[in-house]
């Protein structure tokens, strides 16, 4: 094998400071002086905080990339006070070529012995030593942590990015490693050609800068040095008989010691990387059990490049190293563990022996499908010891794809009695957005109809699968290998009526029970994590303030309300609808939906929810009902409009169908359903105002306000109640997320850091901007990263947008902000009545009608006219700021026809 | 304060000069015509004659250089003799009479190379890559004006963007003529956002310049003048045109073909001016630089001109154009 000594990397690649690298010289195990070139962050510390490092940062690059991995890391650290020691491995890099074979457990032994020449990690933490940190990235995340689980004095934590330090058993070597390992191909594919280093330039998910690639490509310029690209992959312990499996399980045994020992860990994850798939990452979060997760959504196997750096990877690890010393201390609790409640099923307990109907499902021609009370708890009980039985532990994740109905509620009872974690991924968010979020959740089982379980085994989503409802034929021979949700129940009762029987375990309130998926309006959909302490709050605050407990009744329109349902021990009846469909609930079928649960007058009055667009079409259609239909609607006592902002005109009109009910909207957020309510009444009195008035915040929530700087960020203290100005909508609730899944920088940015008046944590920030006016009253006036920042301070856009929207042929509008953050300019974009206005620059007598009508303190600079205004996936309602002014800016910019909106 | 304004007779030259002397101070103008700007005395003369510029500096306390050869075309070298070989003689003439501050009124075009200008600051001036010979001798005027600042001198330089009023004959002048008789187009579809300034605010902001130019943080420095009104290409000529009395401009053409256009104008006006043709030395109907400067957004961050200059605008551009309306009712024959 060819030897080579070490040298330092050229001039001018880009990012990299020359003055960073240095090669030191150190005694191998065999006695033998070896140099390395690595990059020091010692001086940068010195230079940037005038101080001595607080820490080392050892950052451990994989194959086939060099330090050149790191480099965006070195200064934010710096600023931080901690050192980056970012090496190239002996064979690797700009470090020498030993024209040795250096398996694992040498180059574990290198990554000492170099340390100890360095004088890292030499004194443990306790006698004053410097604290260390590792990194590693691909094969560097196996040899730095085999290096952490050898250095425990002072390891103050680790990070690890897309690796692996254990091969799942069963699973195969992922396809693409394929041609890199087979005997023969090895060689040709790593070393004699660059076809590995190419492949791996070729994961990146965003094209990399000019220069970059060819910086790392610099060092393995010609297959002499690449021989240790192929003896790494080489190296890679495919068999249990490998000669380095030894040291490999070595390692993962130290992970899992340094993860029972609490050692503050993160991993942070590109979950498109081919190589280092979900599985991997679901195996480091078993070792590491308390440790902190950040996926970035889009990225791959090089996500260092896939991200900027300070949002990417470089940012999220140095806020992580800041909060090292802080996190010491135990998490400060949220307000949903304050108060004890009743677990989740104990309403369902409760009437266990009521034959009356819990859950009826309508159908259409056909009788309803009903389940009694006794045979929803029986369902539950069985349901849960079969999943237990099929291997679904407490605080597995089980995705549900079943339609609301009785084997729904029945499920997600099952699942919380369990203690698995229900994932609640809803076709709103589209196939993609599905399958990201279904991907990211890693549920261990997925339980779905026949189409979703079709869309899983095509998309390749995680889990076993299990069927619910009916398949056959040449659709049920392509779902593959299935269990069948009756089996389940059917083995579940076995075991349940099986002699010495012990019941299952009950879960605590701390436990997980269900992960929500925010719309994803603003970049992809987030897992959102409630706990079963939350979700009995939801519960309790959807029982309080719409008098429903047990003996009440719904008709579940919404989808949400159906699972809530046997919780609040309510009767629920689903009416004969697609839910998914919203818009296709008619005024009749609401009718025989209120029916079921009140066939008379002298049932108790039932509630309904629904979203807005299921009452646009049950507005639309209600001079097609029938007296006996309009009579069961008369009987309504309540009307909820959930899942989107609901217009006062909608809410009306919707009254008018439902004579007798009280017509009211809640404010909300998948992070905490149920903030404050209003109705119609109170809406219509309150007339219009800058926002949309969403009304008193619910018994035990507190709403406060951060105000917004010229920059449109929230940084102003939280100003509670009454006349509270504008700024973001920050909330304090017992129903509040415990927290983001696996988005540990999101959740950390999530969390007000300066606490209320009160000095107390767990304030929730919404992302939403309003104020409170006199009487204590929520106003939203948008989404904070829709705040347009002109030169005269912020503006909202929702106050210019309604008053656009009251002239005269108009009929939405949406006011955006074109220009750089401090001095934007707002701009107008409406949708005319009729498309009466042709696509373009408005025409004179129109644009200076909005610029007086918005009002806004820097006048509207233009005002651009489409012929439809994009919304959401999920609500179709939602308009989406961010895409009409990446549009406006660019026609403003003069470079797109404004004709042309292409969305 | 004795202040030389050169200059005088363009339209911000006498709006600032006349500014000047409403508020008492002693006004001296250079220029080759009579400035007919009343209180201020004429000092007549051209920017290439060293010793009459020095004769007009004589007991200065203060200098504002408005005076520069405009125009989108013509040979390099002429451009040169005024904006910078005239800049030079004025700056020497200033310092030699013991003036303490300079106005170096410049343009954005001096930092501008080309591409969308959207919400940006004062660039420094790039005398290699700005686009065509006013700008490039601008820009080298400027850098030489803010070069020769030193205490006891205070230079300060705006530049600004785009400036238009009642009786502006450059902007205002042109497109309601052209609009009159059915020549106007609007490039694109006309919405590229442009700053533009309004005349008194333009004069104001000048005024401002040079009480502030001995500011710590004013001197030595350049900083882009506009109303802050950022208005669509479309939204601006139809409301010039309307404002004359003429009817919307309608026609338009695409942006690409426009720069196209321009780029064939102005081969052939060379060719004219070279084979001596009396319309050579007149304006060509369109350049590129023109297409250009119609079809991208133009605006600037202001607000760092506002803090340092303690400048705002006063005048809404609706308010501007209400005024320019009133002008042409006045004016029957323009």
């Amino acid at each position: 094998m060819t030897r080579a000594p070490a040298a330092l990397p050229p001039a001018g690649l880009p990012g990299l400071d020359p003055a960073w690298s240095r090669l030191v010289a150190f005694t191998d195990a065999d006695g033998t002086q070896r140099t390395v070139h690595l990059l020091d962050g010692a001086d940068a510390v010195r230079e940037a905080t005038g101080a001595e490092p607080v820490g080392v940062l050892l950052a451990v690059h994989g194959n086939p990339t060099w330090s050149y991995l790191w480099r965006s890391l070195l200064l934010p650290a710096a600023a931080a006070g901690w050192r980056l020691v970012a090496l190239d491995q002996l064979d690797m890099g700009f470090s020498e070529r030993t024209g040795t074979r250096r398996r694992l457990e040498r180059r574990i032994d290198d990554l000492g012995r170099l340390t100890d020449h360095l004088g890292i990690a030499t004194t443990p933490v306790d006698d004053g030593g410097v604290p260390v940190v590792t990194i590693g990235h691909d094969w560097g995340g196996v040899v730095s942590s085999g290096w952490a689980g050898r250095h425990r004095g002072a390891l103050a934590g680790v990070v690890l990015l897309n690796t692996a330090v254990h091969q799942p058993e069963g699973a195969s070597l992922p396809a693409i490693l394929v041609p890199f390992t087979t005997r023969g191909l090895h060689t040709a594919a790593t070393t004699t050609t660059d076809a590995f280093m190419r492949a791996t330039m070729g994961t990146a998910r965003r094209p990399l800068r000019p220069g970059v690639a060819d910086a790392y490509l610099a060092p393995y310029r010609c297959a002499s040095r690449r021989v240790g690209v192929g003896a790494f992959v080489a190296d890679i312990p495919v068999t249990p008989g490998h000669p380095s499996a030894p040291a490999l399980d070595e390692v993962a045994a130290g992970l899992s010691a340094i993860g029972a020992d609490r050692v503050p860990s993160l991993l942070v994850w590109g979950p498109g990387d081919p190589v280092f798939r979900q599985r991997y990452l679901h195996d480091l979060r078993t070792r590491l059990p308390h440790g902190d997760v950040q996926l970035f959504e889009g990225t791959g196997h090089l996500l260092v490049e896939d991200v900027d750096a300070e949002r990417g990877v470089a940012g999220t690890v140095v806020r992580w190293l800041e909060r090292l010393g802080a996190s010491a201390s135990a998490p400060t609790p949220g307000p949903a563990g304050e108060t004890e409640r009743a677990p989740l099923w104990s309403a369902l307990r409760e009437r266990a022996q009521d034959d009356a109907v819990a859950v009826a499902q309508l159908r259409v021609g056909a009788p309803a499908e009903v389940l009694t009370w006794r045979e929803l708890a029986t369902r539950v009980d069985d349901l849960a010891e079969g999943l237990a039985a099929s291997g679904v532990r407490r605080g597995d994740r089980v995705a549900l794809l079943v339609p609301p109905g009785p084997d729904l509620s029945a499920l997600f009872s099952a699942c919380l009695r369990l203690g698995a974690v229900v994932v609640v991924a809803d076709a709103g968010l589209g196939v993609k957005g599905l399958t990201r979020a279904v991907s990211s959740a890693d549920p261990a089982v997925v339980i779905g109809i026949e189409r979703a379980l079709l869309a899983a085994r095509v998309l390749g989503w995680p889990g076993r699968r299990v069927l619910a409802g009916p398949s056959a034929g040449a659709r049920r021979r392509a779902l593959g290998d299935v269990d069948l949700l009756a089996d389940l129940e059917a083995r579940g009762r076995a075991r349940r009526t099986a002699p010495g029987h012990v019941p299952l375990p009950e879960p605590s309130a701390s436990d997980q029970g269900a992960v929500l998926f925010t719309s994803g309006s603003t970049g992809p959909a987030k897992g959102v994590v409630h706990t079963h302490a939350t979700l009995q709050a939801l519960r309790d605050a959807a029982a309080e303030t719409c008098g429903l407990g047990p003996g009440g009744s719904l008709v579940a329109a919404f989808a949400p309300f159906a699972i809530l349902a046997p919780l609040l021990g309510a009767t629920c009846s689903v009416p004969e609808t697609d839910v998914t469909k919203p818009d296709t609930l008619t005024a009749a079928a609401l009718a025989r939906a209120v029916a079921a649960v009140a066939p008379d007058d002298d049932a108790a009055p039932p509630v309904v929810f629904a979203s807005p667009a299921a009452l646009r079409r049950v507005v639309a259609t209600a001079g097609e009902v029938d007296p006996a239909g309009g009579a069961a609607l008369a009987r309504v006592r309540l009307l909820l409009s959930a899942g989107a902002p609901v217009s006062t005109e909608l809410l009306a009109e919707a009254g008018d169908v439902l004579p007798r009910a009280e017509c009211r909207t809640p404010y909300g957020m998948t992070e905490g359903l149920l903030v404050a309510q209003t109705n119609l009444t109170e809406r219509q009195a309150a007339g219009s105002g800058e926002g949309v008035l969403v009304g008193s915040p619910l018994p035990g929530t507190r709403v406060a306000t951060s105000a917004l700087d010229a920059s449109g960020r929230a940084t102003g203290p939280l100003v509670e109640g009454a006349e509270a100005p504008t700024g973001e909508i920050v909330v304090r609730s017992p129903l509040m997320k415990d927290h983001y899944d696996q988005l540990w920088d999101v959740q950390r940015e999530s969390v007000r850091d300066t606490p209320g008046a009160e000095g107390e944590a767990g304030w929730h920030r919404t992302g939403d901007v309003g104020h409170l006016d006199a009487a204590g009253r929520v106003w939203v006036e948008g989404r904070l990263a829709h705040v347009i920042t002109t030169s005269a301070g912020p503006v909202t856009p929702v106050g210019p947008e309604q008053r656009t929207e009251a002239l005269a042929g108009v009929l939405r509008a949406a006011v955006v902000g074109v220009g750089p953050v401090g001095t934007q300019q707002p701009v107008v974009v409406v949708e005319s009545e009729g498309a009466a206005v042709p696509a373009g620059p408005a025409p004179l007598e129109l644009l200076d009608a909005v610029r007086a009508a918005a009002g806004t303190p820097v006048p509207v600079a233009a005002v651009l006219v489409v012929d439809e205004l994009p919304t959401d996936v999920r609500h179709r309602s939602k308009i989406d700021r961010t895409k009409v002014a990446a549009w406006a800016d660019q026609v403003l910019r003069g470079e797109v026809r404004a004709e042309r909106t292409g969305w | 304060m004795k202040v030389l304004v050169t200059g005088a007779s363009g339209l911000l030259g006498s709006t600032t000069a006349a500014a000047l002397v409403a508020r008492g101070d002693e006004v001296i103008t250079f220029q080759r015509r009579p400035s007919g700007v009343a209180g201020a005395r004429d000092v007549q003369g051209d920017m290439s004659d060293p010793a009459a510029l020095r004769r007009a500096c004589e007991g200065v306390d203060a200098v504002v250089h408005l005076a520069a050869k405009v125009a989108l075309t013509g040979p390099e070298e002429e451009y040169r003799a005024v904006n910078v070989e005239g800049t030079r003689a004025l700056l020497a003439g200033a310092r030699e009479a013991g003036a303490a501050r300079y106005v170096q009124v410049s343009s954005p075009s001096v930092a501008h190379v080309g591409t969308s200008l959207v919400g940006e600051g004062a660039g420094t001036a790039d005398p290699e890559h700005a686009r065509g010979p006013y700008a490039r001798t601008k820009a080298a005027a400027e850098l030489l004006a803010l070069a020769a600042d030193a205490p006891g001198f205070a230079v300060v330089a705006v530049r600004p963007h785009v400036v238009w009023g009642p009786g502006d004959t450059q902007l205002v002048g042109r497109v309601v003529e052209r609009a009159r008789v059915g020549r106007m187009v609007v490039i694109g579809d006309g919405t590229a956002l442009i700053d533009t300034t309004y005349m008194d605010d333009a004069a104001a902001a000048v005024v401002a310049a040079l009480d502030h130019a001995g500011d710590d943080d004013a001197h030595g420095r350049a900083f882009v003048i506009s109303s802050a009104q950022p208005r669509t290409v479309g939204e601006l000529l139809a409301k010039m045109a309307v404002a004359g009395g003429a009817p919307v401009p309608t026609r338009r053409i695409p942006t690409r073909a426009a720069s196209a256009a321009g780029h064939a104008v102005e081969a052939v006006w060379k060719g004219l001016r070279a084979a001596g043709h009396p319309l050579g030395a007149e304006e060509p109907p369109l350049t590129s630089f023109l297409a250009e400067q119609l079809g991208t957004a133009h605006w600037f961050d202001q607000r760092e001109t506002q803090r340092v200059l303690q400048w705002a605008p006063q005048v809404e551009l609706d308010e501007g154009f209400r005024r320019v309306a009133a002008w042409y009712a006045e004016h029957p024959d323009r």
